[in-house]
This record gives structure tokens, C-alpha cells and sequence, in this order.
């Protein structure tokens, strides 16, 4: 037994150095002045107090607006195709769930690459149009096109949590619904929804996470001057170098985003029994 | 009940033709031959021809694959012994362990970025192909540690005992016994830390320099110019993870059914 003991040991210290130490170290530059040299630092709460400066604040909104509405849009597109797919033979289901899967492991610049040639003034969706006598719309650098790119990217995270929580309904509940006199919708709102209630809450967390801390999706689809917290982030470390602020904004994120995977946990049955 | 059968091969449809659309679009312009984006002229290769004749790309699939392979098999080799190891400690270390392993999981990738990108600029290396290398290893372990852990929990811990009783070695026990059982946690932390590896961009984007790009990087340097080249790069990488992909979830399920078969034609 203590043979295999301390094979830990390498990755106490590996984990330490390169998970722990780079966390400390957003922290420490969020509460310092004095940039990169580490020399003459002073502690401040400045960094903090320049989120709330009008700019800054609208940037923290219209990421919040925008992850609310991927998350409706997602919702609204992923509980019904979760429900169709949960309907279908066990063997169909594991093969639509895989066609669901796919593109999340196909890399997502490619594919938001592809959104610009759909989308763009001249692109092929507005040549259709204007060979259906259609006037030709502007979609590129829209919150439109952002919200596109997001919802295709982060679709099958919703899907998935939900056919799962679908799939493990126990059929004889429906219809005991059915034999108590309930109807169709009655039966789907008082018994299936609510049993799939910790899918739909794992899906809504996790899209609105992925989506508030996206910059890729903001940046190509939204253009350059679109800016979300990923992006304002970006923006403070790759070009003005204000890496005490940038770690400011960071370190918020971290914290809201770890605060809400917190919450879905609790609310997971699944979840707390194991942990 | 037909007809909302109907309507749910429908709404199926119109949401696979949602997810598919962008990826159709790259394959099939891939193929155009000339460098519009919208209107099809014509079936060609060339933008492949032009695709293993630009010198800078083909230097970014090089990256892209021999970090995905290093830092996959690093971070299995890695993943795998703490995993191990981890079931034979206390409760308090394990706990403490799986935590901080969680903590690049659950951050968004940007935070776990900047940490990286400050921790080498604190330590004075210069940014580039190593950095990019170490940094995917770091991000690539947990989720090694993550599909194998449950595997070497469901293990008997007296399997390793058993053998050491029978005259092995405590490495013969770990490679001849333990390994064995755990392999489809293992194969499994493989295929995810290949892909994400090598969909990675965020924090490559981050800690990377001195001109090192890997795919996802050139793509994101090139979207302000119209490049077809990028179509047939998009078609090749996506023909690969997929072809990969249905190995990897229709093999299992042909190897049972055919064992099952041939369980069935014993039993006749």
C-alpha cells in the first residue's frame, strides 16, 4: 500500500507551482500598483474601484445581457430538441446525442470562422436574400452575430445536462400522471419539467458561464471595438498593460463564476452525494 | 402521435442543420475554385495546394500537433499515477487535491490564461514554444485525473497487495495489474487532453511569443483577410477529429456486439 503513496507527491507540488502560485498572483496584482516589477509595489483597492467607472460598468452590463440572452435563446432551441431526443429508442438517442457532441470538440475558431463568410454584408445568407429580391441586412459586428456565434457554440451545453436529467425520468411517473387525469401540458408541467429541473439548472449555469467569459466569439463576430469582460480583460494585459486592473476584472470573474458552479452543485442531487 | 413525430424530425433537423451549417460551409468552399466566399465557380484543390505550400501555416499544424502529443502524453503519465496514488492517501489530501485539480476545470479559461502568462513573466521565461508547451500540460492533467480517478476507486485495494503476496515488484503491480484495469479511464483522459490541446486558444493565445502560433492563433491573426487556404486547413482538421471521434464510439459498440454474438451462438 504506502508503495503507491507518494506517487502524489509529484503533483502536490506540480498543482502548488502551477495552479496555486498563478491564482496568488492574479490576486496579489489586483490589490498592488506598480505594474510588472514586483520591486516597489503598494497595496491599493484602486483596481477594484475603477470597475465601477461608467465604461467599465457598461462593458460588466452588456456581458450580463448578452449571457442572459444566449442562455434564453439556448433554453428555448435546447429543452424541446432534449425532449425529442429523449423520446426515441435508447440506441437512436446515444447516436443523436453523438451528432449533438461533435462539434464541441471541433475547434471553435474554425467554426466562428465559418459564421464571418456566412454572415457577413456580401456573404452567402445575404446573397440568398438578395436572389429572393430581399433587401441585403447587415448582421456582421451585431449583437446579433455575437449571439449567433455564442448560442452555436454553446448549444449542446444546455442539451446535454437537460436529456440527461430527461432520460433518467422514470417512465411509470408519466403515466401515472396520465391515470390520475391529468393532460398532456399538465402532465408536462407538473411532472417532466420538474424532474428535469437540475438539467435545465446545470445547462443555464454553464452557458451563461462559458458565455460571459467568452472573447473570441465577441471579438470576431462583434468586431474590434465590441467589448465584453473576456475582451475588456484581454484588452488591459495584450494592449494598454495595465495588469494590476486586467487582474482586478479577473479576479471578479473568478469569483462570480466559482460562486455560481458552487450553487449548481448544491442544487444537484447527484452531485453532493458523491462529494 | 404521427404527426409530432413529424414535427420532432423537423425541429431535430433544423437545429443539427444549425450546429452543422458553419462547419458545411468550410468543406464545401474548400473546394471552390476561386477565392470567392459566397458564390461556388467551381470544383478545385488548390487552396489545398496552396494550403502545403504556405510555409507559415503548415509551421502552426507542426506546433499545434507536437504540443497536443507531448502534453497528452505528459499530462496521462502524469494524471494517471496521481490518480492512483491518490486513492491510497488520507481523506483530508485526497480532498484538498481534487480541489485545487478542479480549480482549472471550473475557472474560465481567460483567468486560468493570465495566471500562466503572469507566472512566467514572474519567473523570467521567455515566452514561446515551451511556455505554450507547459502551459497545456498544466491545464490537460486534471481532466486526466478526472476520468481516471473513478476507475482506480472502484478498483479492490488489494489487488496490488495480492500481487505483491504472489512475488512482484511494486512496479510490476502497478503496470501489470493496476494499469490494465484502469485503461478506459486512461484511454479516455487521452482523447480529451488531445483535443483540447489542440482545439486550445485561449491560453495559448496568452502565453505564448516570439512568433510561436499554433492553428487556432494563425486562424484568429488571419480572420481580417479572406483566406480559402483556411477552408481546407478547417476541412482537414475536422475530417480528422471526426473520423476520431466515431472510432473511438463506434468501435466499442461493435466489439460488443460481436462478442455478444458470438456468446449467443455458444449458447445455441
Amino acid at each position: 500500500m504506502k508503495y503507491f503513496r507518494n506517487l502524489v507527491k509529484p503533483y502536490i507540488i506540480w498543482s502548488f507551482l502551477m495552479i496555486v502560485v498563478p491564482l496568488l498572483l492574479i490576486v496579489l496584482y489586483s490589490v498592488t500598483t506598480g505594474g510588472n516589477s514586483l520591486v516597489n509595489i503598494q497595496f491599493t483597492l484602486d483596481n477594484f474601484g475603477k470597475i465601477a467607472e461608467p465604461i467599465y460598468l457598461a462593458v460588466f452590463i452588456r456581458s450580463f445581457k448578452i449571457g442572459l440572452i444566449t442562455v434564453l435563446i439556448c433554453f428555448f432551441m435546447g429543452y424541446p430538441l432534449a425532449y425529442m431526443i429523449a423520446r426515441f429508442s435508447e440506441k437512436v438517442q446515444s447516436v443523436l446525442i453523438l451528432v449533438v457532441t461533435i462539434p464541441m470538440w471541433i475547434n471553435m475558431l474554425l467554426r466562428t470562422y465559418a459564421w464571418i463568410s456566412l454572415l457577413s454584408d456580401n456573404g452567402i445568407i445575404n446573397s440568398f436574400l438578395v436572389s429572393l429580391g430581399f433587401e441585403p441586412v447587415t448582421m456582421m459586428y451585431t449583437d446579433f452575430a455575437v449571439a449567433v456565434g455564442l448560442v452555436c457554440d454553446f448549444l449542446p451545453f444546455m442539451v446535454i445536462p437537460i436529456h440527461t436529467s430527461l432520460s433518467k425520468i422514470d417512465k411509470s411517473l408519466i403515466e401515472a400522471a396520465y391515470d390520475l387525469g391529468a393532460n398532456r401540458v399538465q402532465t408536462f408541467f407538473r411532472v417532466v419539467f420538474k424532474l428535469s429541473l437540475p438539467g435545465v439548472i446545470n445547462g443555464v449555469i454553464m452557458t451563461f458561464l462559458l458565455a460571459i467569459s467568452s472573447f473570441v466569439i465577441p471579438k470576431l463576430l462583434g468586431g474590434g471595438q465590441y467589448m465584453l469582460i473576456g475582451n475588456l480583460i484581454e484588452n488591459q494585459f495584450i494592449s494598454v498593460g495595465d495588469w494590476n486592473f486586467g487582474s482586478a476584472i479577473s479576479l471578479l470573474l473568478a469569483v462570480v463564476i466559482l460562486f455560481l458552479i458552487h450553487l449548481m452543485k448544491k442544487m444537484d442531487p447527484d452531485e453532493t452525494e458523491e462529494g | 402521435m404521427k404527426k409530432s413525430r413529424i414535427f420532432s424530425y423537423i425541429y431535430i433537423g433544423i437545429c443539427f442543420a444549425f450546429f452543422y451549417l458553419p462547419i458545411l460551409v468550410t468543406m464545401v468552399f474548400s473546394f471552390n475554385s476561386s477565392k470567392s466566399l459566397t458564390k461556388f465557380t467551381g470544383f478545385s484543390l488548390k487552396w489545398y495546394g496552396e494550403l502545403l505550400a504556405d510555409g507559415e501555416i503548415m509551421k502552426a499544424v507542426y506546433v499545434s500537433v507536437s504540443v497536443a502529443i507531448i502534453a497528452t502524453i505528459v499530462s496521462t503519465i502524469l494524471g494517471t499515477v496521481t490518480a492512483i496514488g491518490l486513492s491510497k492517501n488520507r481523506k483530508v489530501v485526497k480532498e484538498w487535491i481534487l480541489n485545487i485539480n478542479n480549480i482549472p476545470i471550473m475557472n474560465p479559461e481567460i483567468v486560468t490564461a493570465i495566471g500562466l502568462m503572469i507566472l512566467f513573466s514572474s519567473l523570467k521565461i521567455t515566452k514561446g514554444y515551451v511556455t505554450m508547451l507547459l502551459a497545456h500540460i498544466i491545464f490537460c492533467t486534471p481532466y486526466v485525473i478526472t476520468s481516471v480517478y473513478p476507475k482506480v476507486r472502484s478498483l479492490d485495494p488489494n489487488l496490488a497487495n495480492a500481487a505483491m503476496d504472489l512475488g512482484a515488484t511494486p512496479f510490476q503491480a502497478l503496470t501489470k495489474v493496476i494499469i490494465p484495469m484502469i485503461k478506459e479511464g486512461i484511454y479516455a483522459g487521452v482523447l480529451l487532453s488531445f483535443t483540447m490541446s489542440f482545439d486550445d486558444f485561449v491560453i495559448s493565445y496568452f502565453v505564448t511569443g516570439n512568433g510561436v502560433q499554433n492553428i487556432s492563433i494563425i486562424v484568429y491573426n488571419m480572420t481580417k483577410r479572406i483566406n480559402p487556404t483556411i477552408n481546407a486547413l478547417s476541412t482537414i482538421v475536422i475530417l480528422v477529429l471526426v473520423i476520431t471521434i466515431l472510432i473511438v464510439n463506434l468501435v466499442p459498440m461493435m466489439i460488443k456486439k460481436t462478442k455478444e454474438k458470438q456468446r449467443n451462438e455458444k449458447a445455441c
